[in-house]
């Protein structure tokens, strides 16, 4: 990342240089939106609490005192500001979206794996594939597509993890800052939506073989 | 168990630990296991060489898409923060 660093940054903020609020807007706003995303009920009330979370940036980033990186206080404002939305939106929906919890699901389903009676338990049963020309396809629009629904299906800690981390780039220390989520867990939560992104990426590559054949 | 012995690592424990791997979260000798399978098991070695590339397909994804109401923020910036 090549932004400039953050006191030189807050400098600019302060002073009222509209460019680096707009790059700085530009940069971190689909993240933002991606993470409130993870505790509100529709894209429109998440764009709201950007938008609150721009504001608040603005208001406050005078009291700002560099305690936090600038863009892990950015992103605590905004979970706060999302999670406190959500838990009120929470209450007016239907049972069943309350239920995506973070429970201990395996990383890979049980089935691909031989059971008790095969001549390997614990080994593959029907192993990945390696994936053809991975970059190339990696980075067309249909994979983008099936990543940005994989990552809204998790659950919220798991999609906040995941958008910071592997994203947005941030450190695992960042994101303990701004999400409040020790290491170990963290790294539960990580690779929980790791293994969604990468099953969901597996299932489309292997439905787009099966045409081709 | 004692310290100095790890059971050996099936795949199904293998695509548990990957992440754990990837951030050198790993005991030396439980490094060591998860490595030695790798190199003899083609299906492990698929799914790790998957997983690295989701986490770079997932880096791809911080777009630079420009908010709806960018106007609207830079408007309430102007005003209070005059230059």
């Amino acid at each position: 990342m090549t932004s400039p660093p953050d006191a030189e940054l807050v400098e600019a903020l302060r002073a009222g240089d509209a460019s680096a609020f707009e790059s700085l807007v530009t940069e971190l706003n689909p993240a933002l939106l991606r993470l409130a995303t993870a505790h509100v009920s529709s894209r429109s009330v998440a764009e709201e609490v950007v938008g609150d979370t721009w504001i608040a940036v603005i208001e406050g980033i005078d009291r700002f005192e560099g305690r936090s990186a600038l863009r892990t206080w950015i992103f605590q404002i905004l979970v706060n500001k999302a999670r406190t939305r959500g838990k009120r939106d929470a209450r007016t929906l239907p049972f069943s979206s309350l239920r995506r919890g973070d429970g201990d699901e395996p990383a890979v389903d049980a089935d691909r794996f031989q059971g008790a009676d095969g001549a390997y338990p614990g080994h593959w049963a029907r192993p990945p594939v390696a994936w053809s020309s991975p970059e190339e396809r990696l980075a067309s629009d249909e994979a983008r597509d099936v990543m940005l629904r994989a990552i809204a299906g998790l659950p919220p800690r798991q999609q906040e993890v995941l958008v910071m981390r592997d994203v947005q780039g941030l450190s695992s220390e960042e994101a303990r800052n701004a999400l409040g989520v020790e290491e170990t867990n963290q790294r539960v939560l990580l690779h929980r939506a790791r293994s969604k992104v990468r099953a969901a990426l597996e299932e489309h590559f292997d439905e787009a073989e099966a045409e081709t054949r | 168990m004692n310290g100095d012995q790890v059971p050996p690592m099936d795949c199904i424990e293998v695509v548990e630990v990957v992440t754990d791997y990837l951030e050198r979260r790993l005991s030396e000798p439980e490094r060591e296991l998860l490595e030695r399978h790798l190199a003899l098991c083609e299906g492990c070695e698929v799914y790790f060489v998957q997983m690295r590339q989701t986490v770079t397909a997932l880096g791809g994804l911080a777009d630079h898409a420009p908010p709806a109401d960018l106007d609207g923020l830079l408007a309430a910036y102007r005003e209070r923060h005059p230059t």
